[in-house]
């Protein structure tokens, strides 16, 4: 009825109040609190830290509340809070080979100064359910292991690039593009799209990395090494000679070797993809390793055929802010443009059907 | 520009955005008032409203709007349909203008779809909210192509399509987001307005500014632009046409909606621009189905 899409702002306001009842539940269980999300359910905090491009745990865990558990949603709140917050600088890059590392594994060799840490990890735990985790028992603590000694763990990939059997990582005294401030616009530097990566969406990137496996832009990748740990971040302030730390941030960092047989104006050696994610966020670290050496086709002269080395392609759709607003806009009314459809439909088929009765007549005249 | 305003009440910066980001946006906006048509880039921020719901209009009129202006938002032509109503709220609560629903009565007209059947003045902008800025994205998904074909004024591409429609279908079978030219220079997407809407956009006495947030991307057409829907000549441009009047008002030569009435097959067609439907009912003017829909409103009720 004509009367029905009418009186929105009342029909808004009620769906609203309903969404707070149902965000709520069962008023006889007690509330989560916001807390027990950043202790319990920390690496969904991760992600909506990482891909809503804010590192502060607790906002993200408010988002995951407020959101229900919708982490695209809770990316979503956390970058449109991002927004509103002042710009006053830039910190000097992390160094996460001075990393305070909790957990580091290393695929390509099987013992390595510092040796292979495991930490808090998924690997090797078999996918039962536990009926226990119905109650609340208390975990029993873990051991502390070895100690893996003083002074910082060497990354792997230094080790390889001692011996020149690994390309150098690029110098980076340029200002590094900022896509948060600028338009994106191709083509994309490689720091700009590893910006793109990190805020992408974990689901998105996993396909695609998984596509260059599968054969799509096939790189023989292997993990050389997976850091997670805490890095010190510092700042360059005017009048001081020295840098200043503002704080520590946790980070995931995947660093990916590939076969690379050489070019004309290269040698064989290894190539290298990146990923680097705030928090604990392992898969997507390793995905956007495999995506960013990927997009380096172009630069090594690699035959370009397959989706994930198309950086427009990888980047115009990796942002599930972007990618979630637009799908969903669907719900919008476009019964204007529905109407405009209609109309041609219309007459496209009254001129078909006309068509189609002049031929019978005419067959029955011959 | 008026200075603006910092309300104690809200955490938000007046029209929420930071003044820098409007300032950015500004010059973004002058850059498109220079070259009509064009397609000016701008760093797009993070609204609280998802991409692809308004967010580039949005912006937009956040950077043009003071604390003396008086908003109008429509989506569909009409001003109560749910996403129209949540602008409007939205710059109501940050920016604490006064709102409107009257098209003469507003100096911004934030739009989705539709522009108002009332002609513009001179001290009016009118936004659009614009989904896919670039005309040739379906015919080249590739930014970098497109770019230099619009450098390039390569539009052949687009009148193939268009022939082949006609070769196909007897027709253009482009009924919104009609494709124009500005100025006799650059092809511009009008925004899915429907094509019965293109002829408003020409000599226009009104600034038409043009946001598309998700894509990055703000174009204008300043005041008296001469803006051409592309046809050819023996093919020239024709908008849509309705059968029966709007069946509240009567009004003619408008844009109309179809409503279902019943499972039974009935329907009838209502102005889509429900400010210039009310208006013409205020004057008197009755439509054939009036009195039957007015008692179907109450009984609703």
């Amino acid at each position: 009825m004509y009367v029905a899409v009418k009186g929105g702002e009342k029909a808004i306001a009620n769906a609203h109040r309903l969404l707070a009842e149902r965000r709520r539940g069962n008023p006889g269980v007690p509330a989560l609190s916001v807390d027990q999300i950043l202790e319990q359910l920390s690496l969904a905090v991760d992600r909506v830290m990482g891909e809503g491009s804010l590192y502060d745990r607790r906002l993200a865990a408010l988002a995951i509340k407020q959101a229900r558990g919708d982490l695209v949603e809770a990316i979503f709140l956390l970058r449109a809070y991002r927004t509103t917050l002042p710009r006053f600088g830039a910190s000097l890059p992390v160094d996460t080979g001075a990393m305070l590392v909790e957990r580091r594994i290393s695929a390509t060799f099987k013992d390595l100064p510092g040796g292979q840490l495991l930490g808090p990890t998924f690997d090797y735990t078999h996918r039962l359910l536990d009926p226990d985790l119905e109650g609340e028992g208390e975990a029993e603590p873990a051991e502390a292991g070895a100690d893996p000694g003083e002074g910082p763990l060497a990354r792997v990939t230094d080790l390889l690039g001692e011996a020149g059997l690994i390309e150098a990582d690029p110098d980076g005294e340029a200002e590094p593009a900022d896509l948060t401030r600028e338009p994106l616009s191709f083509p994309a530097g490689r720091e700009l799209r590893l910006q793109a990566l990190a805020r992408g969406d974990e689901g998105f990137l996993l396909a695609l990395g998984y596509s260059t496996q599968r054969g799509y832009a096939r790189s023989h990748p292997f993990a050389a090494e997976i850091r997670m740990g805490e890095v010190e971040i510092e700042i360059e302030v005017p009048g001081l000679d020295f840098a200043v730390p503002l704080g520590r941030l946790t980070v995931t960092e995947c660093q990916m070797v590939n076969q690379f047989k050489g070019s004309a104006s290269a040698p064989p050696q290894f190539t290298r993809g990146y990923g680097l994610v705030f928090g604990h966020a392992e898969r997507k670290a390793m995905a956007m390793a495999l995506c960013d050496r990927a997009l380096r086709a172009a630069e090594l002269g690699e035959e370009e055929t397959a989706p994930a080395q198309d950086a427009e392609f990888v980047l115009s759709h990796a942002d599930n802010v972007q990618a979630t607003g637009f799908v969903e806009h669907l719900k919008l009314p476009h019964y204007v443009d529905f109407q405009a459809e209609l109309d041609l439909l219309r007459r496209l088929r009254a001129e078909h059907e006309a068509r189609e009765a002049g031929k019978e007549q005419r067959e029955a005249a011959e | 520009m008026s200075d603006p305003v910092q309300k104690p009440d809200t955490p938000y910066n007046f029209a929420y955005l930071d003044e820098q980001t409007k300032r950015m946006i500004r010059r973004a906006i002058l850059k498109a008032v220079a070259i009509p048509g064009y397609q000016v880039p701008f760093a797009s921020r993070e609204m609280p409203m998802p991409y692809g719901w308004g967010t580039g209009g949005v912006q937009v009129t956040a950077a043009v709007i003071g604390p003396d202006d008086v908003l109008k938002v429509i989506d569909q032509g009409a001003d109560d349909t749910t996403n129209a109503v949540s602008i409007r709220a939205f710059f109501a609560k940050t920016a604490r203008v006064a709102t409107t629903t009257r098209t003469e009565a507003a100096t911004i007209i934030q739009t989705r779809h539709r522009v108002p059947e009332m002609p513009l003045t001179e001290s009016q902008i009118l936004v659009y909210q614009v989904p896919i800025p670039e005309p040739l994205r379906f015919l080249e998904p590739r930014e970098t192509e497109t770019r230099v074909m619009h450098a390039l004024q390569e539009y052949g591409l687009m009148h193939v399509k268009l022939y082949e429609d006609i070769a196909r279908h007897g027709h253009i079978a482009t009924t919104y987001a009609y494709p124009v030219k500005v100025e006799g220079r650059y092809v511009m997407d009008p925004s899915p307005i429907p094509k019965f809407d293109n002829p408003k956009l020409t000599n226009s006495p009104a600034l038409q500014l043009f946001g598309a947030g998700r894509e990055k991307r703000i174009y204008a057409l300043p005041p008296f632009t001469k803006v051409e829907s592309l046809d050819f000549e023996d093919h020239p441009f024709e908008v849509q046409r309705f059968c029966e009047p709007c069946g509240l008002c009567g009004a003619t030569g408008v844009y109309l909606d179809e409503v279902i009435l019943d499972d039974k097959g009935g329907r009838m067609f209502v102005c889509s621009d429900s400010d210039y439907c009310e208006g013409r009912r205020e004057e008197g003017h009755r439509g054939h189905l009036a009195g039957a829909l007015a008692g179907a409103a109450e009984a609703g009720e």
